[in-house]
């Protein structure tokens, strides 16, 4: 009984949040601005994340945590570079 | 003691994070104190602001109402997102006067407003202490300002100042 | 294969429903993020899965961890403390980066309140005050 739940219920999470990782790519795609896309980057990083540690709880494994957290600390150092190249890169010089 | 320890905030932080990511065990607690006290005198070697809080008493009340807060907005937005098209909701940016100084209070702030769903922190003056905000329900407006100004404000005042 | 079917329900059913709770959550922000026209409404959208989306999974893997483990498993929450610091430093540069483009490149998009930076605002209005006191100094 509780294996059944709990495997619909990571299935599902895995379903939807592979759904929402694929829509944040949409929108690096579709664009139509630069900081549209660098948000959209921000976006996938957190729901790849979340999707690894999701996965990790569904095998058991220790090692997509590690994972899933050197996703979240490179996401955010990738995503503070991009904003900082358009602050200063693209439209004052 | 303040040779030795400059930074304690951020030590006893890093100590209680080593022991979060790794097993509790007194082998670990002694590599992690080793490197915390490593940390700290790499911090002191950059002369930030030290953090002053005044009082401790304060924090976890301010947890509490975010905690419910960060709750409520999640329903409001996602009930907003899901019928978008249908209501007509606009959104809006609003000006906040704000009576913080402390750069650590207007850090805890950054981090209260834009984590809770609803509200984006935009512009920043520091010569006006002026706050823009970009909501995303226009009509809570009201709302928003007497959050910030009336529930957040003097707790973090209290806390920082 | 992986040991949940030994768990107590009173684990399992909490441990499903906040998983799935978060993943929903992550899912209408995504959703939001597609849908919305504009950027500003389109900043919104990703601190639905930053703010419950990631708290309900973290807190999920920690209840499960700690009750597999038989020991108190909390390193998930160190992923929710990074996510909750550096979500505003990204979200608050974005911001001002947008902010500072439409200035910029289309300032007619913005209301008029907006065009204006604080600071040369603040700048123009200590001016006009000066003119003014100057003025009336003179007469």
């Amino acid at each position: 009984m509780s294996g059944m739940i709990l495997t619909f219920a990571l299935g599902y999470a895995q379903l939807v949040i592979a759904i929402a990782a694929c829509l944040a790519g949409s929108r690096i795609l579709l664009g139509p601005r630069a900081q549209d896309r660098v948000l959209a980057l921000d976006t996938l990083y957190l729901t790849v994340m979340l999707l690894f540690l999701i996965t990790g709880m569904r095998l058991g494994s220790v090692f997509l945590f590690e994972a899933a957290m050197v996703i979240a600390v490179m996401g955010f150092v990738a995503t503070v570079a991009l904003t900082k190249f358009l602050f200063r890169g693209e439209v004052i010089e | 003691m303040i040779r030795l320890i400059p930074h304690p905030l951020l030590s006893v932080c890093l100590v209680v994070i080593w022991m979060m990511l790794t097993a509790f065990s007194p082998g670990h607690f002694l590599l992690g104190s080793a490197i915390a006290l490593f940390a700290g005198w790499a911090m002191a070697a950059l002369h930030p602001p030290s953090i002053h809080i005044r009082r401790w008493s304060v924090i976890p009340k301010l947890i509490w109402t975010l905690f419910f807060d960060i709750l409520q907005s999640n329903a409001d937005v996602a009930k907003l997102i899901l019928t978008n098209g249908r209501n007509n909701r606009r959104s809006a940016f609003i000006f906040i006067d704000l009576k913080l100084k402390n750069p650590n209070a207007l850090a805890a702030l950054a981090i209260i407003v834009s984590s809770t769903p609803g509200t984006a922190w935009v512009e920043y003056s520091s010569a006006s202490n002026r706050l823009i905000l970009h909501i995303f329900d226009a009509t809570r407006a009201d709302h928003y300002h007497h959050v910030l100004s009336d529930v957040y404000e003097p707790m973090l005042m209290e806390i920082f100042e | 294969m992986n040991g949940f079917e030994g768990l107590p329900l009173w684990i399992s059913i909490p441990v499903a429903l906040l998983v799935m709770l978060g993943a929903t959550l992550t899912l209408i922000g995504a959703l939001g993020f597609v849908q919305l026209s504009s950027f500003y409404d389109r900043l919104h959208a990703p601190t639905l899965g930053a703010s419950w989306g990631t708290g309900a999974i973290i807190l999920a893997s920690s209840i499960l961890a700690t009750y597999l483990q038989q020991r108190l498993v909390v390193h998930e929450l160190v992923i929710g403390l990074c996510v909750l610091v550096t979500i505003p430093v990204t979200l608050m540069l974005l911001g001002r980066t947008a902010l500072l483009r439409d200035r910029t490149e289309n300032p007619t998009a913005l209301p008029e309140k907006m065009r204006n930076s604080l600071d040369a605002e603040d700048a123009a209005q200590q001016e006009q005050e000066a003119e003014e006191r100057a003025k009336q100094s003179s007469a």
